[in-house]
């Protein structure tokens, strides 16, 4: 069974997401900030992050620097998913290391389409 | 009047005007799909519409709005990426060398609705583009619905529309933001063009095409429609050229004018064989 990181500040989304990825076949955990999930990833690190852009303590952003330079341990497919729906913060995400990005709302076709583009399914 | 004169009436319509066969087990589209239509024209039921339509007759604008509210246009891009893969790794490749004299290929996606097959199609060129430097690509997208093919042309989508079976690097490379909507480039948008098309009418369609896709459309046909559209697909295609059909799909036990392709499900090739021209549906 693959694992899913859910990095969120809402614990709506976190929930509603988990949901999905369950169904999905995910073992899901939940960091409502980038601090906490990079605190989760050096413990043990997941095969996949759906990881929000603004949150408080640390962005989405400050955790994929942080998280790619880290230079030990197998490397996350780490997948975005933010209100942030415009060419300059996609490709922003996408330089920063990012592999996907879903643009909020999302729903399970969403979650389902940009996991299996990345080969997460 | 017949309890069932209203359903009866609209079968009717749809199997006459787009060859769709309506299953009295669809009764549940008809209530969702017919619901705006007949509110519109200020009837509470859908079923009390059908029935006023059945008693007074249906005219021409009348016949045509029904018909679109009953279709079915889901698609999205990039739609079971497998036969894009096959497009791309084989009948691509394969037509390169098999076109070198001519440098033209002519691609029909046949049930095209919003665009969203041609436009793909046309991305995997533009990724390909030092390939296919000096040659002239015909991508021609049809569909019935004219309201699909105004959307089309706009190469307008929805955020939702884009982030189902578009990877990231492609929205990035292919689209650009518009306003809500995330708008086709100018140069993928320059690559197809669009025509309204009923497969039961005439096709004007000009030269035969290399590439017929004809998706997820021929399973909502009678028999004899599927016979008669596969005959006319066969003429409008290449000797050496491919038919794509749905998952869903077969020729199997409707012509004998094409061949699958065991080895990549959906692929047949015209056999040679010139298929007896059958009654028009319409």
């Amino acid at each position: 069974m693959k694992s899913c990181l859910i990095v969120d500040d809402s614990k709506v989304i976190r929930k509603v997401a988990r949901r999905i990825l369950e169904d999905l076949s995910f073992a899901t955990e939940e960091a409502a900030d980038g601090r906490d999930a990079l605190e989760q990833c050096r413990q043990a690190m997941p095969d996949v992050i759906l990881l929000d852009w603004n949150m408080p303590v640390m962005s989405g952003m400050e955790f994929l620097s942080a998280l790619r330079a880290e230079q030990e341990g197998k490397r996350p497919l780490v997948v975005f998913c933010t209100t942030e729906n415009d060419m300059a913060h996609i490709r922003a995400a996408i330089d920063a290391g990012a592999d996907e990005y879903i643009m909020k709302p999302f729903d399970r076709d969403v979650i389902e389409a940009k996991l299996a583009q990345v080969g997460a399914l | 009047m017949a309890p069932d004169a209203g359903f009866d009436c609209l079968s009717s319509l749809l199997r006459a005007r787009a060859g769709i066969e309506l299953a009295r087990n669809k009764i549940y589209l008809v209530e969702s799909r017919l619901g705006p239509l007949a509110r519109g024209h200020g009837f509470v039921s859908v079923s009390d519409f059908l029935k006023h339509l059945a008693r007074t007759g249906i005219g021409e604008a009348l016949a045509t709005d029904l018909v679109e509210a009953m279709l079915n246009n889901e698609t999205f891009f990039f739609r079971d990426i497998q036969p894009f893969d096959m497009l791309k790794e084989r009948i691509l490749p394969q037509l390169r060398t098999a076109r070198a004299a001519s440098r033209r290929i002519r691609i029909w996606s046949a049930a095209a609705s919003t665009g969203q097959e041609p436009y793909s199609i046309a991305m995997l060129f533009a990724e390909d583009s030092a390939s296919w430097a000096g040659w002239t690509i015909d991508i021609v997208g049809t569909d019935i619905s004219r309201r699909a093919i105004t959307r089309a042309r706009s190469g307008l989508y929805s955020q939702f529309e884009v982030q189902r079976g578009l990877s990231i690097h492609r929205l990035m490379a292919h689209f650009e933001k518009s306003g809500e909507h995330w708008a086709v480039s100018p140069e993928i948008r320059a690559k197809v063009r669009f025509q309204t098309l009923n497969l039961l009418g005439p096709w004007t369609l000009g030269a035969p095409f290399d590439i017929i896709l004809c998706r997820n459309v021929l399973m909502y046909f009678a028999h004899a429609c599927k016979q008669d559209v596969l005959t006319r697909i066969h003429r409008q295609l290449s000797p050496d050229g491919k038919l794509v059909l749905g998952a869903a799909e077969t020729v199997l036990g409707v012509s004998n004018a094409f061949v699958p392709d065991w080895q990549n499900r959906g692929l047949y090739s015209p056999t040679g064989i010139q298929p007896p021209t059958f009654a028009r549906a319409v």
